[in-house]
């Protein structure tokens, strides 16, 4: 025990020491932590409409003017052709088109029927179908407030209708960046900590300098734990800053238990970290371990479901996430944060990311050993 | 009756079917500096690393300071200092920090590292440099302090492996009379080089050709027996013989 | 370097790998959500809606809990995105009082799901009334034809796959460039080439090029999968797409290039390189998040990340077959990003030589 002193201290000292290193470890995340959550907003709003009235009715009038007042929408472009308007959807200035036909007006009273024509750019499909989708039930509306104003009221009512009602647990306001930060704290976590400990170990590699440590009677797991406990203490310094921004900048208190956290992230970190060593035996230059961190990293990152839906991957995608031990934390983090989910919801994530611990340690122990 | 400290018989190291070392059998006695010469690729380091317990043997016998290289390769690695040509200190820490760390994990106790650390900075004469990082301070410092650092904990033999590559023949000279002094403590000192007229100083030196010890003796006994005027000359007419070399 | 093999194959395997496997995985689109049904009614109306839910790719009807206790515990458990609650005697409120009410519990944890499931379910809903209104005639109906421009299947793919382009392509020519520079400079050698008698841009861009070679082919590999295996268009100009993408790797080296400048270690330029990249270029280029959503200043911001201008440029010539006049501004960003940071670089290592 007295040697982990020595260990703990020469590696406390080295870290601390490159002033770089320390900026991209403490400060890196906490600006990241404070900027990108606001990025994250799947939120559709503001959506450009271009708008190409041919009637020019008091009832074309009246429509478009109801459509801006729902708040979802922004004019583009000034009176355009359709021409003029697809070229707006070509420059990105508009999202969708609505084509008003000539005789909207006469057509819809004396006719009994009209047809309206949208063109959406499709390219991001949700967004074409959620705005598409505020588009036709303004046009619904719309269309009920004509009828309610031509026909006499008891016909109309007599109309069966179904309303959905709907209310939004644990996030009522549905505010985007309280599902995210807890999110992006976790990928900061997982990027500092894997990340740094591959490099770290295979730094001495390349320098030689575990050349003249395997010469000591320093014990390999001695070596191997110098190089993780203060990753793992760095790990939980990082996560307690990242707790007081979410309380204090976003306001986020979390609803559930904060030791839970603590201990699922403790494990966490034993994984993560054991993700790195793993890394660092199979790579001889800090090059190779980077680029090999990099590679696995992106794939948590964006596998994880930090920003897309596990559930809408491919079946073959969704197995690959099961192996990815950041789509747990990711998962628990939102369930304790927003849900306040105890630990018997929890109990298997933990289980889970445990023992995905126990066998990337294990293995990466095996592999140092054969490879020195 | 002098004390063996190193001893191999029939030491033997195969990676597939290349023999790195191939049976090779000598002893090194006590407070003895022992050269071990050899072109690159000879099998100089991968014997060193045999006898330091960094790796195991294929086969034959070896014994490190009373200490089996095969079953107690642990033990072995308390009683051995051992320097490399690639730098053993690092370079991100000042020098004090360096020698508590190797201190610290050879098992010394603080009191057993200040009174070290002061002694080695009084020889040293470091007093302005303790405080800088190593990798401030010049090549000839730096191994001069891995040296001290090596033999910090009193072992009872230390490797040192190119230990004076890429400097100046006035720092080498430096250097060489610590290899005295520590020899002096009663310390073994077992150095491989390439410069050859350091073999000059060495009290037994041994020469390695493909994996194989071709020639041992004291410097003198190598030059009577190959009938050459310098250390340069012995190695060159064994060294013809050679069937690997750097390339 | 190219005597590494295993650096080599990482960084051939990598992007091909990532953008097989983001490519196929990524999609925005809310499918496969687990849901619970309460219904209390089991009448004729209720059943009829709950077979269209069941009908829709959208939802996975896992099972029937009817306390509302039980809702909020398989919320806990995150099991199930939403309920749907079917209130007794449904059908009999619709048909003799012609309103009837469901309510639609959702696990708003995640607005996005959220929304976009209570949606769904409204259109669903929606459409159920249509039917019964197809039943009585009703007059003044204003219908909406509906075109999709550019996808009409509403993919993921097309959306993601630009995005997975720039960002692949971005951090790993990044990171090559930024990590093999610092390593000369950590052993020493690139100080010899900078005091050689050739001039220090051309030592530079020396140093670039295997690497531009490498992005080339990387891109041709990149190109090729999301074509066959991706199924992306390319409508344009292949051969203005190939000269954009290398203009956009040649931005990317020397955004390497300039930060090989100011660090010293490869764990630093590494660091830098990752840790302070990949995030933002995910968040701030636009593909994962729409960029119009952002506060003012985060737009701002986005502006200085190439991966968002690279992927304004790959949906125009692959998904909307324009060209080059439609692209010139965002063109001459990219050529500007890389114009500076080639010439701040070159003043960086002057001064080190100085």
């Amino acid at each position: 025990m007295r040697i982990m002193k020595f260990v703990l201290q020469k590696e406390f000292r080295q870290i601390f020491r490159d002033k770089t290193l320390l900026k991209m470890i403490f400060i890196m995340p906490i600006v990241q932590l404070l900027v990108l959550p606001m990025a994250a907003n799947f939120t559709v709003k503001n959506i450009n409409l271009s708008i190409v009235d041919h009637d020019h009715s008091s009832y074309s009038q009246k429509f478009i003017s109801k459509i801006f007042s729902s708040g979802y929408f922004k004019l583009a472009g000034d009176n355009p052709s359709f021409l003029e308007s697809y070229v707006l959807i070509e420059n990105d200035k508009a999202d969708i088109i609505l084509e008003i036909p000539e005789g909207f007006e006469r057509n819809l009273t004396r006719e009994n029927g009209q047809k309206l024509f949208i063109a959406v750019n499709a390219i991001n499909g949700v967004k074409a179908l959620v705005g598409s989708g505020y588009l036709n039930s303004i046009i619904m509306d719309y269309n009920n407030d004509i009828r309610s104003q031509l026909l006499q009221p008891t016909t109309f009512n007599l109309m069966p209708t179904i309303e959905v009602v709907s209310s939004n647990w644990f996030n009522p306001n549905l505010t985007y960046y309280i599902f995210m930060v807890p999110g992006i704290l976790v990928m900061l976590i997982t990027l500092v900590g894997g990340n740094m400990t591959a490099l770290n170990i295979v730094k001495e590699k390349e320098i030689g300098t575990i050349e003249q440590i395997n010469v000591t009677p320093l014990k390999k797991y001695q070596f191997l734990l110098g190089k993780l406990i203060p990753f793992w203490i760095i790990g939980m310094i990082i996560f307690s800053i990242g707790l007081m921004i979410a309380r204090f900048a976003y306001g986020i208190i979390p609803i559930g238990n904060i030791g839970l956290m603590y201990a699922f992230l403790a494990v966490y970190l034993f994984t993560i970290l054991g993700f790195g060593l793993l890394i660092s035996t199979y790579a001889e230059t800090q090059q190779q371990a980077q680029s090999l961190a990099f590679f696995f990293l992106m794939i948590f990152n964006l596998m994880g479901g930090l920003f897309t839906p596990i559930d809408s991957m491919p079946e073959w995608a969704q197995w690959i996430t099961r192996l990815i031990p950041i789509s747990y934390f990711i998962n628990v983090m939102r369930m304790v944060v927003l849900k306040g989910s105890a630990f018997s919801d929890i109990q298997y994530h933990l289980l889970i990311v445990f023992v995905m611990g126990i066998i990337l340690n294990g293995w990466a122990v095996i592999n140092y050993k054969k490879t020195s | 009756m002098k004390e063996t400290v190193i001893k191999t018989e029939n030491l033997t190291k195969r990676f597939g079917d290349f023999v790195a070392v191939d049976a090779i059998s000598f002893e090194v006695y006590k407070g003895e500096i022992f050269g071990f010469l050899g072109a690159n690729g000879a099998g100089k380091t991968t014997a060193m690393r045999m006898l330091s317990g960094l790796s195991k043997p294929t086969s034959g016998k070896a014994i490190v300071a009373g200490l089996d290289v095969f079953t107690q390769p642990e033990e072995i690695k308390k009683n051995i200092g051992y320097m490399s040509q690639r730098f053993s200190l690092y370079e991100d820490l000042t020098v004090i920090e360096n020698i508590k760390f190797f201190g610290g994990i050879y098992g010394l106790s603080d009191k057993q590292i200040k009174q070290k650390s002061e002694e080695l900075i009084e020889q040293l004469q470091f007093q302005n440099e303790i405080k800088k990082l190593v990798h401030d301070i010049p090549l000839g410092w730096k191994q001069k302090l891995a040296l001290s650092v090596a033999i910090l904990h009193e072992p009872k033999v230390v490797f040192l492996d190119e230990p004076t590559g890429g400097v100046d023949p006035a720092t080498r000279k430096q250097f060489w009379e610590m290899i005295y002094q520590t020899a002096d403590k009663g310390i073994t000192v077992f150095v491989t080089t390439h410069y050859l007229d350091e073999a000059e100083y060495c009290n037994r030196i041994s020469i390695m050709v493909d994996g194989r010890i071709d020639a041992l003796g004291t410097p003198r006994e190598l030059k009577e027996k190959f009938s050459a005027t310098s250390m340069d000359e012995v190695f060159y007419k064994l060294a013809r013989g050679a069937k690997r070399s750097d390339n | 370097m190219f005597r590494d093999r295993k650096t080599l194959l990482l960084l051939f395997g990598m992007p091909i790998v990532q953008i097989l496997l983001f490519g196929f995985a990524l999609t925005n689109e809310i499918k496969n959500s687990k849901i619970v049904i309460a219904d209390f009614a089991k009448d004729i109306a209720s059943q009829e809606i709950i077979g269209k839910i069941e009908a829709s790719k959208n939802f996975n009807i896992e099972k029937s809990i009817l306390s509302s206790q039980e809702i909020e515990a398989a919320f806990k458990k995150g099991e199930i995105k939403i309920a749907i609650v079917f209130p007794n005697n449904f059908n009999y409120d619709l048909r003799h009082s012609n309103k009837a009410q469901i309510q639609v519990i959702a696990d708003a944890s995640d607005p996005n799901t959220a929304t976009t499931l209570t949606n769904y379910i409204t259109s669903i809903v929606n459409d159920y009334q249509q039917d019964i209104w197809k039943t009585s005639k009703v007059p003044y109906r204003i219908m909406p034809e509906l075109r999709m421009l550019y996808n009409p299947d509403l993919k993921g793919a097309p959306n993601f796959v630009p995005g997975v382009m720039a960002m692949v392509l971005l951090l790993v020519c990044v990171m090559m460039t930024s990590i093999s520079i610092v390593r000369e400079k950590e052993l020493g050698t690139m100080e010899v080439l900078l005091v050689s008698p050739f001039k220090p841009f051309l030592v530079i861009v020396s140093k670039m090029i295997p690497y531009l070679f490498i992005s080339l082919l990387n891109l041709v590999i990149i190109l090729v999968l999301s074509v066959f295996l991706l199924e992306m268009p390319i409508r344009g100009s292949l051969i203005l797409l190939v000269a954009e993408s290398t203009l956009f790797i040649i931005t990317a080296l020397s955004l390497g290039l300039f930060i090989s400048t100011v660090t010293d270690t490869q764990q630093a330029a590494m660091s830098i390189s990752m840790l302070g990249m990949m995030l933002p270029t995910i968040l701030l280029g636009g593909y994962m998040f729409p960029i119009e959503n952002m506060p003012i200043a985060l737009q701002v911001v986005s502006n200085i990340v190439p991966a968002k201008w690279f992927y304004i440029i790959v949906k125009a010539i692959m998904l909307k077959g324009l060209g080059f006049s439609y692209i010139w501004k965002e063109t001459l960003v990219l050529a500007g990003m890389a114009m500076l940071f080639l010439l701040i670089s070159l003043r960086n290592f002057k001064i080190r030589l100085a």
